[in-house]
């Protein structure tokens, strides 16, 4: 089967963001980009499936910036066969990515997408189950486990009290969660065969699409701080301190 | 102006956040109809209907719904949601799996995760793990909204006499079928609703370590939670995991104890009101946020904190 996996470029996880001072966003200027973490692991999910035979082709996709062909590039350098970037200038909505990511799965008709549940800027959890809506599929989200079973794919998913498992039928949309898999690291030599696996740039005009959007950001502050308190030298003062001073306990 | 609120809950009980979601929309202002959907939910649909401040409950009881599979529970929720001019929904896993889903069927932006309300139209919420907090306007003819549940003190779960109103005619989808849940049994509070939370990380060593941390959390009828770090090394299940993209919390007491304080980690405890880390690596992290810091080794000084309770 075809599989579609869809990433984005973010802000390095490791990296602590700071907000501009005109309070009109966070500060990307020579901040480290990376893949989404959750990206990073629907890509490996894909290519496990790939190595076990139930994937015949990895197709991915970044909706984004021209820079994100350098996201893409890694992507293929884990084993993903082809990238499509469907370059747009402005940071787009969750809905927005949903209708882009729609008109690629129209044109390449993949029995599975799979996304991760969040990305690590906006933290929004929407895409995936977006796309799952426009699309008319079934979704899996917060996936811990998938497997193809016949004409169904079992996913079973992190929930709030545990884990529950569901069948899905195909083509289904799949998001990640943190447990489904630990991502590989590319190798030298597949980052250089990567180089070569062809990469298509699309425009969201060639794809039909305009977007609109019905939320806008106002501001953007940073929280407020949450300054280090005490130490303690024993147990016994830190119960007196939360008994007396705290009223905690 | 009327709001719509989809409940969470297991077919036996509204679940806690729902109460968190109605203050949202109570600051919001507005007729409050609660949806209840699922499978014999007669009891979940009177619970609804005692809270105080909600005028109606829709109760949609079908096989269809009895997992929240999002495939058959969207399409009720966005063909009612046409009538209000707000959807909320806890940011539970339910609310997060269904609301987008809903938000698309109806071709509005979702807001996820709000923790204030400004105005009927704008929203306070967290990016890049709670660095930054963003007010956001929305425009759309149906305010699609998760809450989380840490910005919004519950409202009382009694007081209210809202009418029940039964709706006909659920659909399948039949693209989805529920197969199992393993679901964690426990004595403690649920992560989110307790008072007093006590987590434990990597510093923990393994998983049956663990018992000194529910030893301590018995003493206080805590909850016990975990760092992602914990969770990974598969010391304790997923549903314990406090962080950016596990379970927040906002408790009285948080007790963290080995536990070095990664950004994600904090973005998930760190509105509680007081703070308490024990870690043996006094230049860790987690003491830049903690109220009270005690360095040492956790396998002396939680035992003792627990005697002395």
């Amino acid at each position: 089967m075809k599989v579609l996996v869809a990433i984005k470029r973010v802000v390095d996880y490791n990296v602590k963001v700071r907000v501009k001072a005109d309070n009109t966003g966070v500060d990307l200027a020579n901040v480290k980009m990376a893949m989404n973490p959750f990206c990073e692991i629907a890509v490996e999910e894909a290519v496990r499936l790939k190595e076990q035979g139930v994937a015949s082709e990895i197709v991915v996709v970044s909706v984004g910036p021209g820079t994100a062909q350098e996201q893409l590039r890694t992507a293929l350098a884990l084993g993903a066969d082809r990238a499509i970037l469907v370059e747009v200038a402005d940071e787009l909505n969750s809905l927005a990515v949903a209708k882009a990511l729609q008109a690629i799965v129209d044109k390449e008709q993949p029995q599975l997408v799979i996304l991760g549940k969040q990305a690590i800027d906006s933290d929004n959890n929407q895409t995936g189950q977006m796309l799952a809506a426009l699309t008319g599929y079934a979704q899996g989200t917060f996936a811990s486990k998938v497997e193809v079973a016949g004409d169904k794919l079992n996913v079973t998913r992190e929930i709030d009290g545990g884990l529950q498992t569901v069948s899905l039928n195909l083509p289904a949309i799949v998001t990640t969660d943190l447990r489904l898999n630990e991502p590989r690291y590319a190798s030298l030599p597949n980052i250089m065969k990567a180089k070569k696996k062809p990469l298509q740039t699309l425009t969201a005009q060639a794809l039909g699409l305009s977007f609109t959007s019905t939320s806008k950001t106002l501001k953007v502050e940073a929280p407020i701080a949450r300054g280090a308190g005490v130490k303690v030298k024993s147990v016994a003062e830190l119960v007196e301190k939360l008994k007396n001073e705290a009223k905690v306990i | 102006m009327a709001i719509l609120v989809v409940a969470d809950h297991d077919n036996h009980t509204l679940a806690a956040a729902t109460l968190n979601t109605l203050a949202a929309a109570q600051q919001i202002g507005g007729e409050i109809v609660v949806l209840v959907a699922g499978l014999d939910v007669c009891g979940v649909a009177f619970a609804a209907a005692e809270v105080a401040g909600v005028s109606k409950v829709l109760v949609a009881d079908d096989a269809a719904y009895a997992h929240q599979l999002p495939e058959n529970v969207a399409p009720l929720v966005a063909n009612l949601g046409r009538d209000f001019s707000h959807v909320l929904a806890p940011a539970t896993s339910n609310g997060k799996n269904l609301l987008p889903r809903v938000a698309a069927l109806l071709d509005v932006d979702q807001i996820s995760e709000i923790i204030a309300v400004v105005s009927a139209d704008t929203f306070k919420r967290p990016i890049y793990a709670g660095n930054a907090i963003a007010t956001v306007q929305s425009s759309a003819a149906v305010k699609v909204i998760t809450v989380r549940s840490t910005g919004f003190d519950a409202v009382p779960g009694t007081g209210g006499g809202a009418v029940i109103e039964p709706l006909k005619g659920a659909t399948d989808a039949r693209l989805s079928t529920f197969v199992s849940a393993q679901l964690a049994t426990c004595d403690r509070p649920e992560l989110t609703a307790a008072k007093v939370v006590v987590s434990g990380g990597r510093g923990m060593g393994n998983g049956d370590n663990f018992k000194y941390l529910y030893s301590l959390a018995d003493k206080l009828g805590a909850g016990v939670g975990a760092s992602r770090a914990a969770v990974d090394a598969g010391f304790v299940p997923n549903d314990m995991q406090v962080g950016q993209t596990g379970k927040i919390v906002a408790p009285q007491l948080y007790i963290a104890v080995g536990i070095s304080g990664a950004i994600q980690h904090l973005a998930g405890m760190k509105d509680s009101k007081v703070i308490v880390a024990i870690n043996k690596d006094e230049e860790a992290p987690i003491f830049q946020v903690a109220d009270y810091g005690l360095v040492g080794d956790l396998f002396e000084l939680v035992p003792a904190l627990t005697s002395s309770l």
